[in-house]
Formats: C-alpha cells, structure tokens, sequence
C-alpha cells in the first residue's frame, strides 16, 4: 500500500463525556492503527491519550474499539481497510474511561485478587513433584492469555449491564479459574467460588469473549462450558455428586 | 477539544458490518425448523412408508402408530405418537451449548452479536428459572443416545423391503439421518465432560485421554453437525412424508 491519506474519527473526553474528532493523516505501507493514532498524537493532536507499550501484540496495552470491533490496535493493519473508509476508533466501553482511548481496568485487578492461589500437592517420597505431559497440554493454552481484556470488555453481562459487575468476574478470570482447576498439582477447591462469587451462571455462551481474543484461546468451549459441567458435577447433577462420594478424580 | 456533551452509552453499537445477518439467518431456519416439526407432528400421518419410518415419529411406541418399534404405550393414548419422542430431541437442543449461543443472540438479543448492545435492560443469564435448567443438558444427552440407538435400529430396518434386502434412496437417506446426529450428539460438550473432561490428571487413565481427545476433536465441528444433522433430520422427514402421501416414489437401487 503506497502513503494515501486516510480519515480516523477518534473518540476524544473523559470520564465527563466526549464526542469523535476527524483527522485526515497520511498512512505508510505495513501500518497498523497504533502507528497511525501515535502519527495523530505527533502531527495533530499532541494531547490524544493512549496506552500502549510492546506493538508486538504481547502485552495487551492497546485494547480498543476499531470501527466498533474489540481489537488490539497494534495488530489491527490499515491495510484491511477498505480505501477511502472512514475507521472509527474508540475506548474500551465496559471500563471507565480516563482520557481519551485509555481506560481504568482496575475492575479485573480487583477479580483477580478474589482467585485464591496455586496450593500444589505435598512432594512425592523422592522429593518431586511430577506432572506428565497429557495432563499439562490442557491448561497450556491458557498460559497465552497477554491479559488484554478485550473478552472482558465484549462480554455483554457487564458491557451492557454495569449492575452485574460485583457478581460476575468475567472470561478472563474464568480462564485463570479453569487453568487452577484441571491443573494435575492443585489441591485448592473453588468451585463453590466459581458458582457463586464468580457468577459462572451469568454467562450464557454466546462466545464473544472466543472471537475477540488475540491469542486465539478457546475461551468458551475449552475453560467455560467445561466449568459450568464441573459445576453440574457438584451442584446440579445427583447422580455424579452421588458417583463423587465414592471416587476420587485425581485432584 | 471536546465539548464533553456526549458519552458512547448513547451508540447500541459502533460496528459497520452486517452484523444483523447472522442472527437474521438464525431465525429463519431454526424458527422455519420449528414451525416444521411442529406442524409435521400434529399430522400424525404419513410419516410411515415401508420400510421407512421417519425420525420425528422414532421409536414409535404408541398402540396408535402406524408402525410401532416397541409397544410401551397403550391405546389410551390417542394424540400423535410424535409428541411422546419429540421432547428428547428437542430438549437435547434446546440445552446444547451450540444452540444456546445461537438462539440467546438471535431470539432474546442477549446480545444480538458481538459489542452490540443487549436488547433487555436487565440480565441474570443464566442463574434463575427457567435457564438455570440448562444444567441438565447431560440428562438429554443420555436420553438422546437412546433414541439415537432405535434410529440407526430404524436405518438398519430401510435394507429390509417386502421382496428382501434392497438399498432404495430412501436407505441411504435414513443412514445418513443416523450418521449426522451420532456425529451432533457425540461431539456434543457434555459427552466430551463425561468421557473424561472432568479429570484433571489423565496419565492414569489413557482409554479416557483417548475418548476425551478423540471427542474434542469431534467437538470442534459441533456447530456444523449441529446445522447439517438439524436440516438433515428435517429432510428425512419431508422424504419419508413425500413417499407415504404417493407424491414421489423410492428410486431402488438393488
């Protein structure tokens, strides 16, 4: 793509309001959003907030709205555009807004610390503790998440309902949750945790949270839908709370 | 700067793409599905054509059927046999992880798609009457895997015609009816929880990390066996329907 100028609306305000302000900026071959919000801060508007640090898509710092869809604008090409589009870019919107395109995300550290700890299991008699490769490969996946919180902001439970965000922790939290939970050496149990204070029955899988991520984690199907059946086991279903009584599941 | 007049609250959404379309498409065929089903179980007739019986009446355990599988109701029962049978399959659905993403975003708007707003004002998901009886989604699995046994018993039955074994079109259309919904109902989330899920360490049982393997990998293709099995069914019936009301006639292959 030769320089061609493009045309942004960027939400401008804080926590008081805003509205969108249009800037005409010319963009470079191989740009992202990032580059072209940093050439408006730089050229037109040396004011514009906007977090961001590694532009590498590793560390999640630049999580916004690119014409409505939750992107991270580092890894997010102007070339994906169509010319002459107008792109829109705009703050998360289920977190407080501070200045600009930055946003108070200290919503999810408060989660965060209602999660209790990794709590392995005693050693084994030669002073290790084992784990073999079939069991790990699960929650390995869950080790990608950059903590971007963009299944955090498209998830419509707080999005669209703020009244609902002390009850509820959200995708993020339910994947840090499933990675304690099907982790071979964890001896904590949360799911009382997970049913209750973390809201698990608040999410009606409508898998916004898996279309957003940038790591590609199977958010829904591989940390959420297998806690709402792990949730089943122990509150719903009598027959496998029965079958618990008398088996252990390897925790 | 800003004239601070404005908050985003005020967009339902920002997006500029046919959002709209998938939920559109949502309700046209799972709502064209139902009203189908619905209208084709009320009929309580020509669902029967030797050797085929169609889905939506299998098994067929009323004295009043046409052609009964296995006789477990008496004649007291005098609505259509359908609506002893229907409410697994459909109970089986209607609790399926794939389905509830897909109707809760295009029947109740919750949310229509992806940072589009809600159309309810308030929202508990999934932790009061009646979703909260989505929890049992297991139970219909389960239940499933019983009518699924009588419609491959059903499929198995299409090769037996009058003059002996044959294979007609309508064979292959019963097999293939089977074969779709074990593929839904095995790569079914429950299925892939029970057959192992549910462990956290699998070293010690590798029969169960291969069945759990084996249906994850089923499991990714959930939806289109979801969509396909759906149409599929729905088409076994129509087929079924068509024969036993001398519309068409079974093209015999042997």
């Amino acid at each position: 793509m030769a320089e061609q100028q493009v045309h942004m609306r960027v939400w401008r305000g804080d926590a008081n309001g805003g509205e969108f302000k249009d800037y005409r900026i010319a963009v470079g071959e191989g740009q992202v959003v990032l580059d072209v919000i940093h050439a408006i801060q730089a050229q037109q508007a040396g004011d514009l907030a906007v977090r961001w640090n590694c532009k590498a898509g590793k560390c999640g710092s630049c999580s916004a709205e690119v014409n409505g869809k939750p992107r991270l604008m580092c890894m997010t090409r102007m070339n994906t555009f169509e010319p002459g589009e107008t792109i829109t870019v705009s703050p998360m919107r289920t977190f407080p807004i501070i200045r600009d395109l930055v946003t108070d995300v200290s919503y999810n550290y408060q989660k965060a610390k209602e999660i209790p700890a990794f709590k392995p299991k005693a050693k084994e008699s030669d002073g290790t503790r084992r784990m073999y490769q079939e069991d790990i490969d699960r929650v390995q996946e869950f080790h990608k998440c950059i903590e971007c919180f963009l299944c955090q902001n498209v998830c419509h439970v707080i999005r669209d309902h703020e009244d609902n965000k002390p009850a509820f922790s959200g995708p993020r939290f339910f994947v840090r949750l499933a990675s304690l939970e099907m982790h071979p050496l964890d001896t904590n149990d949360r799911m009382e945790l997970i049913k209750q204070k973390a809201g698990l029955g608040y999410c009606n899988i409508t898998k916004c949270c898996t279309e957003v991520c940038p790591e590609n984690i199977h958010i829904t199907d591989n940390a959420i839908i297998p806690l709402k059946e792990r949730v089943v086991d122990r509150f719903y279903d009598p027959i496998a709370k029965l079958m618990g009584l008398f088996s252990s599941k390897n925790k | 700067m800003a004239d601070k007049s404005l908050t985003l609250d005020q967009y339902r959404t920002l997006r500029k793409d046919n959002w709209w379309m998938e939920p559109l498409m949502v309700v046209a065929v799972l709502g064209g599905f139902g009203i189908y089903a619905t209208w084709a179980a009320l009929q309580n007739a020509n669902y029967y054509a030797a050797p085929y019986l169609s889905p939506f009446y299998s098994p067929c355990i009323s004295a009043n059927c046409a052609h009964v599988t296995l006789p477990l109701i008496g004649s007291w029962w005098n609505l259509s046999p359908a609506f002893l049978i229907l409410w697994v399959p459909g109970g089986f659905r209607a609790t399926c992880y794939y389905y509830r993403k897909a109707y809760y975003r295009s029947f109740f708007q919750s949310p229509p798609a992806c940072a589009v707003r809600d159309a309810a004002k308030s929202y508990s998901g999934e932790t009061r009457f009646p979703f909260i009886l989505q929890n049992i989604h297991r139970y219909f699995f389960y239940l499933s895997l019983v009518i699924l046994a009588f419609l491959w018993w059903d499929a198995l039955l299409a090769f037996r015609f009058p003059d002996g074994f044959g294979m007609g079109v309508g064979t292959i259309v019963l097999c293939v009816n089977a074969a779709l919904l074990s593929l839904f109902s095995f790569s079914c989330n429950s299925c892939r929880h029970v057959c192992g899920g549910y462990l956290n360490s699998f070293h010690r049982t590798p029969s169960k990390f291969k069945a759990w393997s084996f249906i994850s990998g089923l499991n990714e293709k959930h939806m289109q066996y979801a969509w396909v099995s759906l149409v599929w069914v729905g088409l076994t019936d129509v087929y079924v329907r068509l024969l036993a009301m001398g519309v068409i006639s079974d093209l015999r292959f042997f």
